[in-house]
């Protein structure tokens, strides 16, 4: 250690402890070492986050069936793709459920969604997580008796666009003035990320989620 | 006093206003847990949030900016090179923040297209303002980072801090430039949004309070310069070698491969390290000066900084950090509260010091005391640990029976929400946050009282 002054220092490990270019050196080193490893990690993250990846599939995921079950070799629960179950009775293509989940994420920015709900975990916590949202038994059980519609992806739609009329408790949520356009690709946007593979988060999620 | 003090001078106040915003908002923000009808499809929570969470991240960023335009002059002996140009981008930034906010609170949000994201709201948590704002405010860095470097280079001179400084101002910059991102897959958006989000405060952020620490320690406790760079050298190894990769603790759930599970923890988990080397440098100074200083206030609040920031950044964050719990308290009111107090105690505390070495030189008091600042210094501490308590009580609420029993469907978050322990948590949050607002008006009025009076007050002989 050193004095008030600075001056008398003790050397160690080979170098002067209290000089402060013995410090500088440690610090530019360990800094680029850190920044390539994260570029190094990055990269191969991005063969697991991009569309179509090993954990973030393709957005005609929408015409699938999708559940989320516990993996005992992974110890998480992890999303099940299963037979065809098209998201509004109309099978899409590949294109045409890209332009779908562009238009639902322009929704989730332009209404500040994040800003009481959170994504992954991410966000505000005044508003539950949306991240497994499309399989959450309060659709069937609440939703589709409130609103009289028949599927859930109507149900989904109808509460979106008029969600002041459909409280479950006191926390309501505003009306934000969704088309019927809009409030279909929010919700094509929250089926398709009930598929991300999210390392097992949330973790329990509702039974109809537990569904293959 | 340089020219460039004057306009740190400025920033200081548009600090302090925007405090007081930030405060106004997030007690309205605690209002709607207690009261959900509240302004109801009028003036809805989410409004308020991105108030409240902006205006923390400009005032303190102002606050920043302030300080270095402080110091810049005097560390280099030199007026700081283009100070029309540091004048006129702080009006631009004023206009920029009043415009954003008027655009808020009276459109607030927008349709599902561009216009939307250039000019109403972008939607991403930090980053709402709309994309013509955030050029406004990448242009106040640049010029920002000119005035920096260029008055390096005129005053023919550079020292360890100036450099760590320079280096800093580079990810500064290069990492907002992701506030103009629009990406359609929420898994990459969310990927870059962190190096934004952790980069600029748990790196970048860390660094340049470090620098501004580093020079208030020379100024008010009188520290050599070679100590001084040997520990913001130390920090920024500390800092940086845990923080690059600690980024991992935000790629648990967001779609991330598994191995961040294993990094993210254990790098992250190293983070309270170089906190608590400020600790024990604090500790040092304070005895080796056996609590003696011309500025109380500032002594006091530089010391708070170094603890709150451990406990706060370092012990509340390590508390969650590991995946195996994160996977429960992730997105709870829990990591409301290690935001409150790490925001606190790594900036906050280390601002409000800043604040006051500068009432000092400007009001040219040989002694720096009173009994105001005492009374904003005990309602401003008090106010944030009783904020972060009654918040822990809630997200622990949530994390059990919202998370771990409940398995965080709509039904588990509203069973959660109206368990007693989350709603005692949310009106002790509310009362501890009006503790909160009264400490800040009374810092508020104890930097603008006339000097003189508190100069005479603390004129008092010490002990020999």
């Amino acid at each position: 250690m050193t004095n008030e002054n600075g001056d008398t220092a003790r050397a160690g490990l080979g170098g002067d402890l209290a000089d402060p270019i013995f410090w500088r050196a440690g610090a530019i080193s360990t800094t680029v070492v850190m920044l390539i490893i994260l570029a190094f990690l990055t990269a191969d993250s991005y063969r697991y986050i991009s569309v179509g990846g090993i954990n973030v599939p393709k957005y005609d995921v929408i015409n699938q069936h999708i559940g989320y079950q516990f993996d005992w070799s992974r110890h998480a629960d992890v999303p099940v793709i299963g037979s065809s179950e098209p998201l509004f009775g109309n099978t899409v293509t590949e294109a045409q459920a890209a332009e779908l989940i562009r238009k639902g994420k322009l929704v989730i920015q332009s209404r500040a969604c994040m800003d009481c709900h959170t994504f992954f975990g991410n966000g505000a916590y005044y508003g539950p997580d949306l991240t497994k949202s499309w399989l959450d038994p309060a659709w069937e059980q609440i939703w589709i008796p409130m609103t009289g519609k028949a599927t859930r992806e109507d149900a989904m739609v109808e509460f979106l666009m008029h969600p002041d009329q459909y409280p479950t408790w006191n926390r309501r949520m505003p009306n934000l003035h969704l088309t019927e356009d809009e409030a279909h690709a929010t919700v094509a946007y929250l089926k398709w990320m009930s598929a991300i593979d999210t390392n097992g988060f949330p973790a329990n999620f509702g039974p109809a989620g537990k569904q293959p | 006093m340089y020219r460039s003090q004057k306009l740190s001078l400025r920033y200081y106040t548009a600090a302090v206003t925007l405090f007081g915003v930030m405060i106004l908002f997030g007690l309205l923000s605690a209002l709607y847990y207690l009261y959900p009808s509240m302004l109801f499809n009028v003036f809805n929570f989410s409004t308020s949030k991105i108030l409240h969470i902006d205006t923390l991240v400009l005032w303190l960023l102002m606050a920043f900016l302030g300080a270095v335009y402080w110091y810049l002059p005097k560390e280099l002996e030199h007026e700081v090179v283009g100070m029309w140009l540091a004048e006129l981008t702080f009006w631009v930034f004023c206009a920029v923040i009043a415009v954003v906010a008027v655009v808020f609170i009276f459109v607030q949000y927008g349709p599902a297209n561009d216009f939307t994201l250039w000019f109403i709201n972008q939607g991403r948590k930090y980053v709402e303002a709309p994309r013509w704002a955030t050029i406004g405010v990448v242009a106040v860095m640049l010029a920002f980072a000119y005035n920096v470097i260029a008055t390096c280079v005129k005053a023919r001179k550079m020292t360890g801090i100036m450099w760590v400084l320079a280096l800093d101002l580079i990810p500064l910059v290069v990492v907002y430039l992701d506030a103009f991102s629009y990406d359609r897959n929420m898994s990459t958006d969310l990927y870059w949004w962190w190096w934004l989000v952790h980069m600029w405060v748990e790196s970048t952020w860390e660094v340049l309070i470090g620098c501004i620490m580093a020079l208030v320690l020379m100024d008010v406790m009188g520290t050599s310069r070679r100590i001084v760079e040997a520990w913001l050298y130390i920090e920024v190894m500390l800092v940086l070698g845990a923080g690059i990769l600690g980024l991992g603790h935000h790629y648990f759930w967001i779609g991330t491969p598994q191995y961040w599970l294993s990094i993210g923890g254990f790098f992250s988990a190293l983070e309270p390290l170089p906190l608590l080397g400020m600790v024990v440098h604090a500790i040092y100074d304070a005895g080796s000066h056996r609590l003696k200083t011309t500025n109380r206030p500032a002594f006091f609040w530089i010391t708070t900084e170094a603890f709150l920031n451990f406990i706060g950044a370092g012990i509340w964050g390590f508390m969650m950090t590991l995946p195996q719990i994160n996977l429960f308290t992730h997105g709870t009111q829990w990591t409301v509260s290690h935001g409150h107090f790490a925001f606190y105690g790594a900036y906050v505390c280390g601002v409000i010091a800043v604040f006051y070495v500068a009432k000092q030189k400007t009001s040219r008091a040989g002694m720096l005391d009173g009994r105001a600042w005492k009374w904003s210094y005990a309602l401003l501490n008090i106010g944030m640990v009783g904020m972060v308590m009654g918040l822990l009580l809630a997200g622990m609420a949530q994390a059990f029976f919202g998370r771990a029993i409940g398995g965080s469907t709509l039904m588990a978050f509203t069973t959660a929400s109206e368990n007693p322990w989350f709603v005692s948590g949310m009106y002790a949050r509310m009362l501890f946050g009006l503790l909160f607002a009264a400490g800040y008006v009374v810092l508020v009025y104890d930097l603008l009282t006339s000097p003189k009076r508190v100069a005479t007050l603390a004129m008092q002989p010490e002990p020999a």
